[in-house]
């Protein structure tokens, strides 16, 4: 009886242990933030800042899933549970309006917004900022060039160096060439991206204005427009053009950038990190020394020669958590996390472009990324994309209504979308 | 184990007709009973019990997870929205397909894996063990390595078979291809097992029997083996249909639903955990849930599938 007592106070006391460590992770007076991260360049800047803190905080550094959605899906778990085991997280632009309309972030006050706003770019400011408050302190902006092989120019016919060229003469033309002309077809959020460039391109835009600030069921959509029209004609014909590289509506960024490096890549659309991952694979041996002179890069393509381009609009803000409990410290954190030299560090080793206008006049920023004017422009131009705190249904409807690229028409695809995105919102349909 | 079920049984038998009062033992045994399973009976409850209650309660309402102000209760609206889309059919055919495909293939192979471990003279352990390995491994895992092995860049399969650059995430029929033998491949081994224990508990003398009479193999196969074996197959198609019903992990990484390769699995996945419609997530859920007892009572009822036979009770 005596052995059972104890073996019984044992289990109780374990399992108050348990209960104990599981929910009672750090509050109060520790100056440890919880810094989730979306980029493992992120955790070496956060090593420097700790460092560079002289103790006031350390970080205890979580990564997020590597997908966008993943991202997102994590952060909107955690939030929505109120875990006040979160600081600073890393926040993609479009899913921003979504946390803030829900009450998940700490807006930044008027003071904390003039120092995070100071010299940054429009196209990063603008997606940082709801409904006039901002609520992420810009890390790094980023925006889509079209890249393209030198050497295939003259049999294609086109020319992006001398001036804008649409996406009807790129698939012309690499038809021509007998090359490729890679996007990303997979239905993910880089399909939404490419949806988005293409509707603004033609001077539409997948949300009417004044979305949002209404309730989701009365948000309408902008699609059944000669501009969605357009969107759907031009996917699907480079979809079902021998342009096409292989497997076209299944790949995202990487499988983009394999096909642009192969021998038959032509031209590419795609986020300026492949140019730091070009040197990768220049060094593993997978490319020719010499690669990355035969690689050119102009401003994004354009659906229409009258009208402007709009470059995709991407990048990361860092937010705090209207849960955490240290929240002065995590604005002191963001001050270095997101600083001048943490975005020229964070560019030089992710190659992701920084948000400081700044950063694009360094020399060695200047000698790594020659095309550091035309993405400080793309930036600048940039289009986001739809702002709404339904973002979620939103990106869900066009990644449904827009795939695959090869099976779409100019004729059906842009009422059927529209139709789709405004019931899912208004609760009818599922996606 | 009979022996240690034995003595509370007879008194519970004899209960039954005419209310006896139960011996001094019988009591004791049977608080026993409760004193040790309680306390799992308990956590079972709340662990299942609550989720379960919980996700009917809230497929009641149009609630999304980032508008907590706007929740309102709609009855069954969410049930209608989902019955009355054509996206729930399509994918409530595509887990049909699914299941059925992917079920019947395990069966034969599970089958014929079992004749080897049970016939097997050499290397006996060696063998389970190989033919166990791919049902030790994670679903995601397992997915990840077939979706890089059919992957166009860097897989081997269009190598192997000289395709080219053919693209099987692509295409729905190809796409559900590579998603089925994933799926094959993972769990042959676990039907396999199943069938091996209905195998092992034919008597010899049957089979021997059989052959003294003349039967040819392929008889001995249909007259003896396989009626005897009728419960555990019964069994293992089961426990696999459930299984296979819910099928999520491959599809999500092998094809993320695209090329209409969603199962209902993913159909919750997406209103519940993309959406944060936790309202319609739940309904899905719930939908999901009925489906699956639904099986469960078409087997247990129609096939007369018999459970006890599984735990060595007869």
């Amino acid at each position: 009886m005596v052995l059972e007592k104890k073996s019984r106070g044992l289990a109780a006391l374990l399992l108050a242990a348990s209960v104990v460590s599981g929910c009672g992770d750090g509050d109060g007076g520790s100056t440890t933030l919880t810094y989730y991260i979306a980029d493992a360049a992120q955790a070496e800047v956060a090593a420097r800042c700790s460092a560079e803190s002289g103790g006031a905080y350390t970080f205890n550094v979580q990564r997020l899933p590597n997908t966008a959605a993943g991202g997102r899906e994590q952060l909107l778990r955690r939030l929505a549970a109120e875990d006040r085991s979160l600081d600073i997280v890393s926040v993609d632009p479009p899913f921003m309006a979504e946390f803030a309309n829900a009450g998940f972030l700490r807006p930044f006050t008027a003071a904390e917004r003039e120092q995070f706003s100071a010299g940054v770019l429009d196209g990063p400011l603008k997606q940082s900022t709801f409904r006039d408050t901002l609520w992420s302190a810009p890390l790094y902006g980023n925006t889509q060039l079209l890249w393209y092989r030198k050497s295939v120019l003259a049999k294609a016919g086109v020319d992006p160096s001398a001036g804008p060229v649409t996406w009807d003469q790129l698939i012309q033309g690499a038809t021509r060439a007998g090359v490729t002309v890679a996007a990303q077809g997979r239905r993910n959020e880089s399909l939404m991206v490419w949806v988005n460039a293409l509707v603004s391109s033609a001077g539409g835009a997948i949300l009417q204005p004044g979305s949002e600030n209404v309730p989701a069921a009365e948000v309408k959509g902008g699609l059944n427009t000669e501009a969605g029209a357009q969107a759907a004609r031009i996917m699907h014909d480079l979809a079902v053009s021998p342009a096409a590289p292989a497997g076209f509506s299944t790949a995202g960024e990487e499988d983009s950038r394999a096909a642009f490096q192969a021998a038959d890549g032509g031209f590419m659309v795609n986020w300026p990190y492949v140019w730091a991952a070009f040197d990768s694979a220049v060094e593993e041996g997978s490319l020719p020394a010499n690669f990355k002179d035969d690689v050119g890069w102009a401003a994004y393509p354009r659906v229409d020669a009258g009208t402007g381009s709009a470059a995709p609009s991407g990048g990361l803000g860092l937010s705090i958590s209207a849960f955490s409990s240290r929240q002065d410290l995590a604005v002191q954190a963001i001050r270095c996390l997101a600083n001048e030299r943490s975005q020229k560090d964070f560019m030089k080793t992710a190659g992701n472009p920084a948000a400081l206008a700044s950063v694009f006049d360094d020399p060695e920023i200047r000698q790594l990324f020659p095309m550091a004017d035309e993405i400080r422009t793309g930036l600048d131009a940039a289009t986001p994309r739809p702002v709404s705190p339904y973002y979620g249904d939103v990106t869900g409807s066009i990644q449904s209504a827009f795939h695959p690229p090869g099976d779409l028409s100019p004729q059906t695809t842009p009422e059927a979308a529209n139709d789709l995105l405004e019931d899912v919102l208004s609760n009818k349909r599922l996606i | 184990m009979s022996t240690v079920e034995a003595p509370p049984r007879a008194p519970v038998a004899a209960r039954r007709p005419r209310r006896i009062r139960l011996t001094d033992r019988a009591r004791h045994e049977r608080n026993l009973g409760w004193m040790l399973a309680g306390p799992a009976f308990i956590a079972m409850v709340a662990v299942t019990g609550y989720p379960i209650l919980n996700a009917i309660w809230l497929s009641l309402f149009d609630y999304r997870l980032t508008d907590p102000g706007d929740r309102e209760f709609i009855g069954l609206g969410n049930y209608a929205t989902i019955l009355g889309d054509g996206l729930f059919w399509q994918q409530f055919g595509v887990t049909a397909l699914i299941t059925v495909v992917t079920v019947a293939v395990e069966l034969v192979l599970g089958f014929a894996l079992a004749m080897v471990m049970h016939r097997a003279l050499y290397l006996r352990t060696a063998l389970r063990t190989a033919i166990l390995v791919p049902y030790g491994i994670i679903t995601v895992v397992s997915a990840y390595a077939w979706a890089y092995a059919f992957s166009n860049t860097y897989g081997f399969v269009n190598g192997l078979f000289g395709l080219g650059d053919f693209d099987w995430f692509g295409g729905t029929w190809s796409a559900l291809f590579t998603v089925c033998v994933a799926e094959i491949w993972k769990t042959t081994p676990f039907m396999s097992l199943l069938l091996l224990a209905g195998l092992a508990q034919i008597p010899d003398d049957y089979l021997e029997a059989a052959k003294v009479d003349g039967a040819k193999a392929w008889q001995r196969v249909r007259r003896v083996i396989l009626p005897n074996m009728k419960a555990a197959i019964m069994v293992a198609l089961l426990f696999r249909t459930l299984d296979a019903f819910r099928i999520f992990d491959s599809v999500f990484i092998m094809t993320a639903g695209a090329q209409g390769t969603e199962t209902l699995s993913f159909l919750a996945y997406r209103q519940t955990i993309s959406r944060v419609m936790v309202g319609l997530g739940s309904a899905v859920s719930v939908i999901l849930a009925i489906l699956v007892v639904l099986i469960a009572v078409l087997f247990v009822k129609v096939f007369k599938t018999d459970l006890s036979q599984q735990r060595g009770e007869r």
